[in-house]
């Protein structure tokens, strides 16, 4: 049968740097190279290429590189090239169409509408190289006033439980069987020399990482996989997955060929059965509900450890936000529509919920506006691409924020948005053991690291300049940003005044 | 002495290692990474596509990935302590330097009778005319900085470190 999909990617081999050494071939998990002894030559299969870049980066030569594919259609801005293509992908298929990673179509990004400001003349900028600067920051439940017993130096209201970070930013949820245990582990190790925190998502914490719990936030979500008293008691912090901001709303399916025998035991589910988290918490259809299974967490753990809500952000994330709060919540993760995932269906990905800039300050104006802003810690989580997303995002009323491909992305990920296929040639997004040995966690962790380093200078040169010394100053701080190419309604959303007001 | 070893649970078997051994060995670019290689760690491309396209016969590696994608490891000579290689060498090619223990055949005393690759425990000699083994790569055996080999390693599957024998 002939097939009107047309491959992606044209791979191009430049026939005077090759040398036929065939790492292309044996790198390459979708077989796109294949060295054809009777011609002589390495030929690749363009349909199978998913542009992962493995074989750029591995060739000794620098003999290839990808294109996209060069056939054209008659033009149309309507019946785009991607449309019609999704088309016939259903049309031939009859399935939904699954992708990956964040949202990339063109909706306007509202962090590259905001600048930040720096100090001129009337108060001084702060030289981060000469002068103490505050990166850290504690999440939890704040009381309204406290008691202290002077003469001893001590705090006599006891504090609720409180979670110390030594950089505002954390590793989102990304779970063992998403991503390789590698690639937990990378994240892992790295949050713990970092002190931060990483985050099992929904799939159990493997016991190899049970020494890193202490930089663990622990996931339950709607399938409640490797849930049970060890699992909560061992972490940091408890985090209830109600949304991702890349799928708002609908559930999550790994699929039975990903549940390894070592997947099984950590999500405590049969070998090779797909695990499928609902939709929504089948115990959880209103607030109340919310409020029994924060409580019966908090008792589970003694109420030792801060409790966490993950929503997506969509339509009236204020008022949900608002209600998660009185709901117990220590700390509330927004998640926007820009937000990674290891697998969900391509229409629900480009087309459901809103923007984490939006959504971030709308919720933090609603708390303020009901006084219990303090009672809970904010994240911001959906495509925090730089430091200057996350100073906008603490100015704007995060607390903190999740990063989920920034990381992947310094653990060689190449944004190919593939990784529900489970072939991931960097050894991320695949529970194949013969592919996760391609990321040695040595290396990996390095790079984490350094990214996080080079962001933390980045962000105290950033707030430096504004003239504060401390992470604690810039929360919620919007007269350190301003918008430009804003309407009034985007501005007094956001709650920031146009460049030159 | 340091000896370069593999770490089965990590090498991917790209064989990247014997490309650059072979590049490192050949003769039309060997110099260049005699020169600099070691200390930098980097190869140029076009040495590579030089020692794989122009020289006939094809320069030999001296590593040899063994296993498949699943399962691989690097084998290369182990400079052992007490070499068969150097006891069986019928023309005194093959001898192991004193001070740095790093052994290496001499091409113009060899005469490939192959008796080190039937004596070498390990398999890691090959002859082509003369035998041709792991020397440590540098300038000059033993030299300081990285074997060609650990260099190319993408995954550091392959390390360079103080043995303790």
């Amino acid at each position: 049968m002939i097939s009107s999909v047309l491959p992606n990617f044209k791979v191009v081999r430049d026939k005077d740097r090759c040398i036929q050494c065939g790492v292309c071939e044996r790198q390459c998990s979708n077989n796109v190279h294949h060295k054809d002894d009777v011609l002589g030559v390495i030929t690749a299969e363009d349909s199978r290429c998913v542009c992962c870049q493995r074989c750029v980066v591995m060739c000794p030569t620098n003999a290839l590189h990808i294109e996209r594919y060069p056939q054209v259609n008659r033009a149309n801005a309507n019946w785009t090239h991607d449309l019609v293509q999704g088309v016939y992908r259903e049309a031939e298929t009859g399935g939904v169409l699954l992708t990956s990673m964040g949202n990339p179509e063109p909706y306007p990004v509202y962090w590259d509408h905001l600048l930040l400001n720096a100090s001129q003349v009337t108060n001084p900028s702060i030289d981060p190289l000469r002068e103490p600067m505050e990166t850290r920051v504690i999440l939890g439940r704040k009381p309204a006033h406290i008691e202290v017993n002077e003469r001893e130096g001590k705090l006599i209201t006891k504090l609720p439980p409180q979670l110390v970070l030594d950089f505002p930013i954390m590793f989102g949820a990304m779970s063992y069987g998403a991503i390789s245990l590698n690639a937990q582990k990378t994240l892992a190790m790295a949050a713990r020399e970092l002190g931060t925190m990483f985050n099992t998502g929904e799939g159990g914490l493997h016991r190899d990482l049970e020494e890193y719990a202490d930089n663990a936030i622990v996931q339950v979500a709607s399938g409640r996989f490797g849930v049970d008293a060890h699992y909560l008691n061992t972490a940091r912090m408890i985090e209830i997955k109600i949304g991702q901001g890349a799928k708002p709303g609908i559930g999550g399916h790994l699929p039975g060929e990903k549940v390894t025998e070592d997947v099984s035991r950590t999500r405590m589910i049969p070998e090779g059965t797909d695990a499928i988290s609902p939709a929504p918490h089948h115990d959880i259809y209103s607030i109340e509900d919310l409020r029994q299974l924060i409580t019966s967490l908090k008792e589970a753990t003694r109420y030792t450890k801060p409790i966490s809500v993950k929503i997506a952000a969509v339509h009236n994330i204020a008022a949900i936000a608002s209600g998660v709060a009185r709901a117990g919540a220590d700390v509330i993760v927004v998640d926007g529509f820009r937000g990674g995932t290891g697998a969900a269906p391509l229409r629900i990905r480009d087309n459901v919920g809103i923007p984490i800039e939006l959504a971030l300050a709308s919720v933090d104006q609603r708390l303020r506006d009901e006084s219990i802003r303090s009672e809970v810690s904010v994240i911001a989580a959906g495509s925090i691409r730089s430091s200057a997303d996350v100073v906008r995002a603490i100015a704007l009323g995060a607390d903190a924020v999740y990063i989920g491909t920034a990381a992947l992305l310094a653990m060689g990920c190449h944004l190919c948005k593939s990784c529900s296929a489970g072939t991931c040639n960097w050894g991320i997004a695949t529970t194949r053991t013969d592919l996760s040995k391609r990321l040695n966690p040595e290396i990996q962790t390095e790079h984490v690291v350094n990214l996080i380093h080079a962001w933390g200078h980045e962000i105290e040169e950033m707030i430096g300049g504004m003239g504060i010394n401390s992470i604690d100053s810039l929360r919620g701080n919007r007269l350190m940003l301003r918008g430009v190419g804003l309407n009034e309604k985007e501005l007094s959303i956001l709650g920031v005044k146009h460049a030159g007001e | 002495m340091r000896r370069v070893y593999s770490i089965e649970e990590l090498c991917l078997d790209c064989k990247l290692c014997e490309i650059w051994c072979r590049t490192a060995h050949s003769n039309v670019a060997g110099a260049t990474w005699r020169a600099e290689g070691p200390i930098t760690g980097r190869m140029d491309p076009f040495d590579i596509i030089k020692a794989g396209k122009l020289e006939q016969p094809e320069p030999q590696s001296r590593i040899r990935v063994e296993g498949d994608t699943v399962a691989s490891m690097a084998v290369n000579c182990r400079h052992c302590p007490e070499p068969k290689c150097v006891e069986g060498c019928i023309s005194g090619a093959m001898r192991q330097d004193p001070e740095t223990h790093v052994i290496t055949c001499d091409p113009t005393r060899c005469v490939g009778c192959r008796t080190c690759v039937a004596l070498c425990p390990f398999g890691t000699i090959v002859v082509r005319d003369v035998a041709l083994k792991c020397d440590l790569c540098g300038d000059g055996a033993g030299a300081p900085g990285m074997p060609a080999c650990v260099a190319a390693c993408p995954n550091r599957a392959l390390v360079y470190v103080e043995s303790e024998v």
